[in-house]
């Protein structure tokens, strides 16, 4: 048992720690979210050369062999900092995808151009129904000679307005929510009948909604076999969701800390107002629910790999209640405490709480892993 | 980064799991795994074949009787303990007044209490809290009045656990009435036979007697019973409650709490159905067990951060915060779970070698009394009121 990182993770960790700081704070993230993309194309190319976009993909396809360990490493830096480049959807979702389910050709074309910076990558696979259900897929792919045609509508698919290829589950068979059935296609963003419509989250990233119609896509742009996508799917969303709680916890270290220093400087009656019991008793809490959160980052990304899907679902799913539960309560009170101030666009606390919430949001809620965790402490045969 | 204990470790887990397999007596095992009551030579039966092992007193440096284990060590121990249904050591002798006797006391002090606290000849009770000092403890009264070689000491202690059947108390005694209040404590070993003494249990809502009022009325202590310097008491007892945090958590015990609660919600039916599936109580626990899980780790992580050899320090305070809480809705939730099955009172079936017919399910006679009984767990050793001061005070400086 050992909560130490390596040499070379302690390295990683200062880098990312490091840049992140200089590169970061409310006014220039709003600078790089002005960029018609949402980001900084400037720093896209930085995190390349310091080796982050290749960090989890192998080396001989252009990366370092990272595990989950060294993503959570970067995520919990971005949260600290409130990154708005699409590390998750480029690099954990499509690479992720890509490594996981590609062919050996596909992952030599693709990741190493990722890796580079050269490629972005968004993974388009919600849809208006599904809410968070995994293999609630509408969308078809039909076969048309040696390729396939898909129809049909993806929503909110995170930096689906500047991905260069699209990774898009389609059903090739099965019902609708079937978990049979499902395949992944690389298309092009600009391939014909694709339409995308990008627009900002609430939360200060990129999202697009996009429209399928009759478009056509080779043979061989399908990632691994058709109708068996579901596990490389369900895998790789466990990954993003052990990468988001890395980020959640690097979200709430920074909402404590912004809201510990108010309290120490902001004076109401002639005193600090850290001096209130009723706020110290809050601001305590608010550190024990960080805590929690970080040991269950830690476990999840310890947990994201297993070959057991059913412990790692239930170490996933425990971490991702987790994070929303803490997330919330950590968000709503660092807003409270700070009164007025924590109210407003100018101030950082809001632009944390944001992102935190709707971290909860995003592939799957408190409620819905729950459900998904007691499936498997709590089977009822 | 790695969550698996090292092979070295894996081996003590085993040795420590084979050693209860073949010590822990069935009946005190029962006693512990169906909440019936443990007396004084339940436990002592247990210390006595830990003593005998070695391995009564972690805690302790070893040339004084300790094992010298790792913190990781003690924690598999603890662990493997509380699993098992084996009783925890009776803490006031070698968790708490043993360390302060070992690092302030003097020779003879050390001479004549340690081996007995190891052999478990003493048992101990803790004579800190007073009617009118329970989170304001330096605010107590019990006054000893040094006179030549002795000292006469007045007052009453309150909550004392165990003092029904201890041979001695550690005192908190005010010795200085006229200086600041932490400043004029003192830490006094007393013996519970000393003329003067009077125990009075009180009962407890679950209808348990594990707690006391002490009377002192004129008690004559000798003065050698003093530990270390007079008017320094606060100092020692600052280091007694910061001392010990590890298994503050309580994560072993509320593992097995766990297991019990689902078979409880396996077998308890309503409408046909068992509990476990019915969506709300299904909810309560699952969100239960991920707390439990999530602390598990949060309490790994602060033993692996005390290989260092330094302590724990105020962030045990979250461990007895988020351990008391979880504690407590296990029996929350299993006191729910009974239905109308919670109502009925069976004192007697509470009782060691009781062999009646039990009302209800057989699980269910200890399991609102143990409900009740535990709200006491975020008030003891420092409400969690209190340790959310320490977090605001010690950890983040407000």
């Amino acid at each position: 048992m050992d909560f130490d990182f390596t040499e070379e993770q302690r390295l990683l960790d200062e880098t990312v720690r490091r840049l992140v700081k200089d590169e970061y704070d409310i006014p220039k993230r709003r600078s790089y979210m002005a960029a018609p993309e949402g980001f900084s194309r400037a720093l896209w190319e930085r995190y390349g050369e310091l080796g982050l976009l290749g960090l989890p993909f192998a080396e001989s396809e252009g990366g370092f062999g990272g595990s989950a360990v060294e993503t959570m490493i970067v995520m919990e830096s971005f949260g600290r900092g409130l990154v708005v480049e699409p590390y998750l959807a480029s690099i954990v979702l499509g690479g992720g995808l890509v490594a996981l389910g590609g062919s050996d050709a596909q992952r030599r074309a693709i990741l190493p151009r990722v890796a580079a910076g050269k490629l972005l990558l968004a993974f388009a696979h919600g849809e208006r129904q599904a809410r968070y259900g995994l293999s609630d897929v509408e969308t078809t792919a039909k076969k048309d000679g040696a390729g396939w045609v898909l129809e049909g509508r993806k929503g909110v698919v995170l930096n689906g307005d500047s991905a260069g290829t699209l990774i898009v589950s389609a059903r090739t068979g099965g019902s609708s929510r079937e978990r049979q059935g499902l395949a992944l296609f690389l298309v092009d963003a600009k391939a014909k009948g694709v339409a995308i419509r990008g627009y900002p989250t609430v939360d200060g990233l990129r999202a697009a909604e996009i429209t399928l119609d009759r478009v056509p896509v080779a043979g061989d742009a399908v990632l691994g076999t058709p109708g068996a996508a579901y596990p490389v799917i369900e895998r790789i969303v466990d990954r993003a969701i052990a990468a988001l709680a890395a980020e959640a916890v690097g979200i709430m270290e920074t909402l404590n800390a912004v809201t510990l220093d108010y309290l120490k400087t902001r004076k109401q009656f002639g005193v600090p107002i850290g001096s209130f019991q009723a706020l110290q008793h809050r601001m305590a809490d608010m550190v024990i629910e960080h805590e929690q959160s970080k040991s269950m980052a830690v476990l999840a990304a310890l947990s994201a790999d297993l070959d057991d899907a059913a412990e790692r679902r239930r170490v996933i799913s425990a971490a991702k209640v987790q994070i929303g539960k803490s997330g919330r309560f950590v968000g709503q009170q660092a807003i409270q405490l700070h009164g007025g101030i924590g109210m407003t666009d100018e101030y950082a606390a809001g632009h944390y709480f944001k992102r935190l919430t709707m971290i909860d949001q995003t592939f799957g809620d408190a409620d819905h892993h729950l459900d998904r965790f007691a499936e498997v402490a709590l089977p009822t045969g | 980064m790695e969550l698996a204990f090292t092979p070295e470790e894996q081996a003590f887990r085993a040795e420590v799991r084979g050693f209860i397999r073949d010590n822990l007596p069935a009946d005190i095992q029962d006693k512990m795994l169906n909440g019936k009551k443990m007396g004084r030579e339940d436990f002592l039966r247990w210390h006595r074949l830990l003593y005998k092992r070695g391995w009564v007193a972690p805690n302790w440096p070893v040339e004084q009787g300790g094992t010298g284990w790792t913190p990781v060590q003690r924690h598999i121990f603890e662990d493997e303990i509380a699993e098992a249904g084996a009783p925890p050591v009776i803490p006031f002798g070698v968790t708490m007044c043993g360390p302060v006797i070992i690092r302030f006391g003097d020779d003879w002090q050390k001479q004549f209490f340690l081996p007995k606290i190891l052999s478990g000849e003493h048992v101990w009770c803790q004579g800190f809290s007073e009617p009118g000092s329970g989170s304001d403890l330096a605010s107590l009264r019990t006054k000893a009045v040094r006179e030549g070689d002795h000292y006469l000491v007045d007052g009453q202690k309150i909550w004392t656990t165990s003092a029904h059947f201890a041979d001695w108390i550690f005192n908190l005694v005010r010795t200085d009435p006229g200086a600041k209040k932490q400043e004029g404590i003192s830490f006094l070993l007393i013996d519970m036979k000393s003329p003067g003494i009077t125990v009075k249990p009180i009962v407890t809502m679950d209808g348990g007697a594990e707690v006391n009022e002490v009377f002192f009325d004129n008690v004559k202590v000798p003065a050698k019973n003093l530990v270390g310097e007079e008017n320094k008491g606060w100092t020692y007892a600052k280091f007694l409650l910061g001392n010990e945090r590890t298994g503050i958590a309580r994560v072993g015990a509320s593992k097995r709490e766990l297991k019990r609660l689902k078979e409880i919600v396996g077998s308890e039916r309503e409408d046909g159905e068992p509990l476990a599936a019915k969506p709300r109580f299904r909810d309560k626990i699952a969100a239960l067990e991920v707390e439990l899980m999530a602390l598990e780790i949060t309490n790994l992580r602060m033993i692996a951060a005390m290989r260092g050899g330094k302590g724990p320090g105020p962030e045990s305070s979250i461990l007895k915060i988020k351990g008391s809480d979880i504690q407590q809705k296990l029996t929350e939730l299993a006191c729910e779970a009974l239905g109308p099955y919670a109502m009925p009172f069976q004192r007697e079936a509470l009782e060691a070698g009781w062999n009646g017919e039990p009302i209800g399910p057989d699980y269910a006679a200890p399991i609102a009394p143990h409900y009740f009984n535990y709200r006491k767990v975020s008030i003891y050793g420092g409400s969690n009121e209190i340790q959310r001061n320490v977090i605001a005070k010690m950890m983040l400086g407000l």
